[in-house]
């Protein structure tokens, strides 16, 4: 692999808290080597605001591995970047190319209100879980793991829904700011394992309930999600999703 | 001072005993306790779902913005138990031995135990939780194999294990939250415990948002706070991870244990650059079908490709035949930097061995053919086989590896290097998990309990979960009994007052520095004297300077640091400032535990302390215990020694070849 290094012009949202209006601001970084994650270039560049006695720029982050979903930028008009199945903190800079302008915003979405530059609020997602993303078993009450044979197929089935790191960037890509994705990828999850069937369907209708209530738009097939999930979390479990809340719906009491 | 209130009776039975004798609290007086736990990641959210559960009052603090991302998520490998489910001869007895082995005999043997005993329904509740664990075709229960133990005993799903078992306990802690049994505070982080009548019974924690500090009440505290691996600046722990909360307890009294007990894992990606800001983890399965070595020819540079296999050493192989590439952590990373000091590295920082799986994927290749009934197979066609079967196995490791370094490792060999992972030390905690501390608990990796000087790969998920599912629920009880005729609190206590007032000074004078230096800088600079005398080989002469070294340092930070923004508003440089400060502390008490401890043993390699061939040398004689170090003011500490008794195992020098 060849390295090299480049200047970069960066386009970024600047917004002091949730009530201040906020606008874009440019900066210039000099000397990125390719081999720089794309976090890392934005800490180069806090480094060199903090030295010019500015304000560095917020953003969420902490594992730096692709796992937490905590990291969320919006680069060049699609959440996480330029690259496939790739969240912010896994993107690096051999992405670009010396002389590029690269615009960077926070997730745009109602649901998720910004906290200040970068960094937005998703606490909705917790509290769709809480409606019903789980399974009641108190501690303690659990039969031999092996008791209960699970098709590998089921299961992996299952783990490939389960993979979703909750990070938000199917709501920011999608135009409805719609949690369809999201939503789906839980319900499938449970949906998909015998130990998630007595409460299959209070779950699905609970959580589809507080989606809508948290303000998450409508899903219209459009598929901007998929596209941008950095865990190819796949758009069957929309499909999935609608089956299991019209069944639950058709035999609800 | 120490008391570990080990339970009498013989090992076998002293858990079962003690559940049968502990002190119960009815459910009645269980609502009127509260109980606060400082940490979501495994321990902390599988205690707050289980004591919610219970009927405690709980409120769990993180400093994420959901629980759901602690840096627990990020382990990938597995997690271990005793299930014997292969039949390979696994046993609770073999599981508690390999761990006390593994960790160089300088853990307690009562606590291993009884992590071994409950490791079986560990899986069984996150199985009950619909993690998705690997499965075989029948339907059951896949296992693997991990360094330092001959038996497969690790259950995982693919390389996303800590994820998978996160969520579900993110999911149970998310229930009692809507259940009402627990309240989350996201984005908050604890900076005091508070103290009334020699007890802890509350935090002073600081709202991330809005930059206020909040006072909160508890009958008990939990630290289930994580590990301190970033002391080192570059490791494999997640950004935000630090040493804070166990640092606050420490100078409220709580003794620090084994401080400079310190992982070093040995398969990670290598560092790139300067701009480097952590290192990445490859899972140490890998090493399950990778085989490492370097070329035989010092400084050589040819591509890994060109070096024939005559002229490759593969190290561990030749010096370790027995367990050959799955020794233990710190067997391996020594072997790494012995032969890069040697000038055998590769790549082009010369500080990186290769991680091969050509061999893997044809042996792999060779089987599906054979499956297959394929005899004319082409070489071709039996690797391609082979590499959809090493991609199944590791995909997201391989994907991963390809993101940061750009080089596919399907086709040229993975660099490696070692890098810090996890710290055996935490805060002292006694059999029932409390600290010396009266209602203040440590759970996790954040104590220091269970792996001694080593930690066996596998084992932290289990502890974590051990400790919150399985532990906590019974021995907090124990103390909380008494504590049902004490009132709550209420915040306008004077201890709660002049502790907020602590906080507040602290940070108003950290931001009243106004110096030219950035937070990140100063971690940096502690970050590289711990590396190189503190990390993977220590002496007494080095370890003396960096302890004069990080007190200049010290001096430095607190003159020179420049904080930008304001307190009342997020601002995340204040939070690191935060953090930075007690890792320069910490790193200080790391070194002088290190300088104390006159022996190898485990990831602490003192090179005065070696065999003829290299390996760690033991001092059981003088070294047979638990440092725990109680603060006595500024740089100073009083050493606390728990004796370690070894009724059931006798210790022998390890040996893994
Ligand atoms: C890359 C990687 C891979 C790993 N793989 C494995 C593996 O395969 N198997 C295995 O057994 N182990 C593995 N480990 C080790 C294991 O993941 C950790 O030891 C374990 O997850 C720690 O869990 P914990 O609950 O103790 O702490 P953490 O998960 O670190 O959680 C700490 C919690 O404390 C909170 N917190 C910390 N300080 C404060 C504060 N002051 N105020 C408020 N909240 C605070 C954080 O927000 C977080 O919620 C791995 C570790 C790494 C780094
Ligand atoms: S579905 Fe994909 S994009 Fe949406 S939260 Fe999950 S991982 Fe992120
Ligand atoms: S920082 Fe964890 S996923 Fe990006």
């Amino acid at each position: 692999m060849e390295h090299y290094t480049m200047n970069l012009n960066l386009k970024v949202w600047r917004q002091q808290n949730a009530a201040a209006k906020g606008g874009f601001k440019l900066y210039r970084v000099e000397n990125i080597s390719s081999e720089m994650s794309f976090l890392e270039m934005f800490d180069v560049l806090n480094e060199q605001l903090i030295h010019d006695g500015e304000d560095p720029i917020t953003f969420d982050h902490d594992c730096r591995e692709g796992i937490c979903g905590s990291c969320s930028m919006y680069i060049d008009g699609k959440p996480h970047g330029p690259w496939q199945a790739n969240t912010t903190c896994q993107l690096h800079m051999r992405a670009f190319k010396d002389g590029d302008t690269i615009v960077v915003e926070p997730w745009r979405a109602d649901s998720f209100p910004v906290i200040k530059d970068l960094m937005v609020d998703r606490t909705a997602f917790d509290r769709i879980i809480q409606a019903g993303g789980y399974i009641s078993v108190n501690t303690g009450n659990a039969v031999d793991g092996n008791s209960l044979p699970i098709p590998k197929d089921d299961a992996d089935a299952s783990f490939a829904a389960a993979m979703c790191i909750g990070c938000g960037a199917c709501v920011a890509a999608c135009k409805n700011s719609s949690a369809m994705l999201f939503v789906s990828a839980k319900v499938a999850h449970l949906a998909l394992l015998p130990q998630g069937e007595p409460e299959r369907r209070s779950r699905v209708l609970n959580m589809v309930a507080q989606m809508d209530k948290e303000g998450f738009g409508a899903c219209t097939n459009t598929g901007a999600c998929e596209a941008t999930c950095p865990k190819e979390i796949s758009l069957s479990n929309i499909a999935r999703l609608n089956q299991e809340y019209t069944l639950a719906s058709l035999t609800a009491k | 001072m120490l008391d570990a209130k080990i339970p009498a009776g013989t090992l076998d039975d002293k858990w079962t005993e003690y559940k049968g004798h502990c002190k119960l609290v009815n459910p009645a007086n269980k609502r009127k306790l509260e109980i606060i736990i400082v940490g979501t990641g495994l321990a902390g959210a599988s205690a707050a779902a289980s004591l919610g559960e219970l009927g405690y009052k709980v409120k769990a603090f993180c400093f994420q913005d959901s629980p759901r991302r602690a840096h627990s998520i990020a382990a990938q490998g597995g997690i271990n138990a005793a299930k014997n489910y292969q039949n390979d001869g696994d046993s609770v007895f073999r599981l508690f031995y390999d761990t006390i082995k593994g960790g160089d005999y300088r853990s307690r043997e009562s606590n291993v135990h009884r992590l071994s005993e409950v490791s079986a329904s560990i899986i069984d509740q996150c199985v009950a939780q619909g993690v998705p664990f690997a499965r075989e075709y029948g339907g059951l229960l896949s296992n693997r194999s991990f360094g330092g133990t001959q038996v497969q005993r690790t259950f995982y799903a693919a390389g996303q294990t800590g994820q998978q078992l996160l969520i579900g306990a993110y999911q149970a802690l998310e229930r009692q939250v809507a259940l009402g049994n627990v309240k989350m505070y996201s984005r908050h982080e604890m900076l005091e415990i508070v103290k009334i009548d020699g007890k802890a019974q509350g935090i002073i924690a600081r709202d991330l948002v809005s930059g206020k500090l909040e006072r909160h009440f508890g009958h008990a505290v939990l630290l289930c706070s994580g590990g301190y691996g970033n002391v080192f600046y570059l490791s494999t722990n997640a950004m935000g991870s630090n040493v804070t909360a166990a640092w606050k307890a420490h100078k409220q009294g709580a003794t620090f244990a084994n401080p400079c007990f310190t992982q070093i894992h040995p398969t990670c990606i290598p560092v790139s650059g300067d701009h480097q800001s952590k290192l990445t983890l490859m899972s140490e399965s890998l090493r399950n079908d990778g085989r490492i070595w370097v070329p035989k020819k010092q400084g050589d540079t040819r591509k890994a490709s060109d070096i024939p296999e005559e002229e490759r050493d593969y190290y561990l192989e030749r010096r370790y035949p027995a367990f050959g590439n799955l020794v233990p952590r710190d067997v391996a990373s020594r072997a790494a930097k012995e032969r890069c000091d040697e000038g055998y590295g590769v790549g082009s920082s010369k500080q990186a061995v290769y991680l091969d799986f050509a061999a893997a994927i044809i042996r792999y290749g060779k089987i599906e053919v054979g499956k297959e009934g394929n005899d004319h197979a082409t070489q071709e066609e039996i690797i391609q086989l082979g590499k959809d079967v090493v991609k199944e196995k590791y995909g997201n490791l391989f994907d991963m590896y390809e993101k940061i370094t750009g080089e596919n490792p399907y086709e040229i060999p993975m660099r490696i290097y070692p890098a810090v992972h996890y710290t055996m030390g935490g805060l002292w905690v006694d059999y029932e998990l409390q600290t010396n501390v009266p209602g203040l608990y440590s759970l996790g990796e954040a104590n220091f309990s269970d792996h001694g000087a080593n930690r066996l790969g596998a084992s932290a998920l289990m502890q974590g979960l051990a400790d919150g599912y399985f532990v906590i629920p019974y021995t907090i009880g124990n103390y909380l009994a008494d504590e049902i005729y004490n009132k709550a609190v209420e915040t306008d206590h004077p201890a709660f007052g002049s502790a907020e007032k602590e906080v507040s000074d602290r940070i108003n004078r950290l931001m009243g520095i106004k110096g030219k230096q950035s937070v990140e800088s100063f971690h940096k600079r502690l970050g590289k004297i711990m590396w190189e005398k503190c990390g993977m080989a220590r002496n007494a002469q080095g370890l003396q300077e960096a302890i004069a070294e990080i007190q200049a340092l010290k001096k430095e930070f607190w003159s020179d640091v420049r904080i930008p923004g304001n307190i009342a508003e997020m601002n995340p440089e204040l939070d690191k400032a935060n953090r930075v400060a007690d890792f320069i502390e910490l790193g200080e008490l790391m070194c002088k535990d290190a300088l104390n401890r006159n022996e190898s043993c485990g990831g602490h390699f003192r090179e005065e302390y070696q065999t003829p061939d290299g390996e760690a040398l033991r001092d059981d004689k003088d070294y047979m215990y638990v440092a725990a170090w109680e603060y006595a003011g500024d740089s100073n500490w009083n050493l606390h020694k728990e004796p370690l008794n070894y009724e059931v195992i006798k210790p022998t020098q390890r040996n893994y070849k």
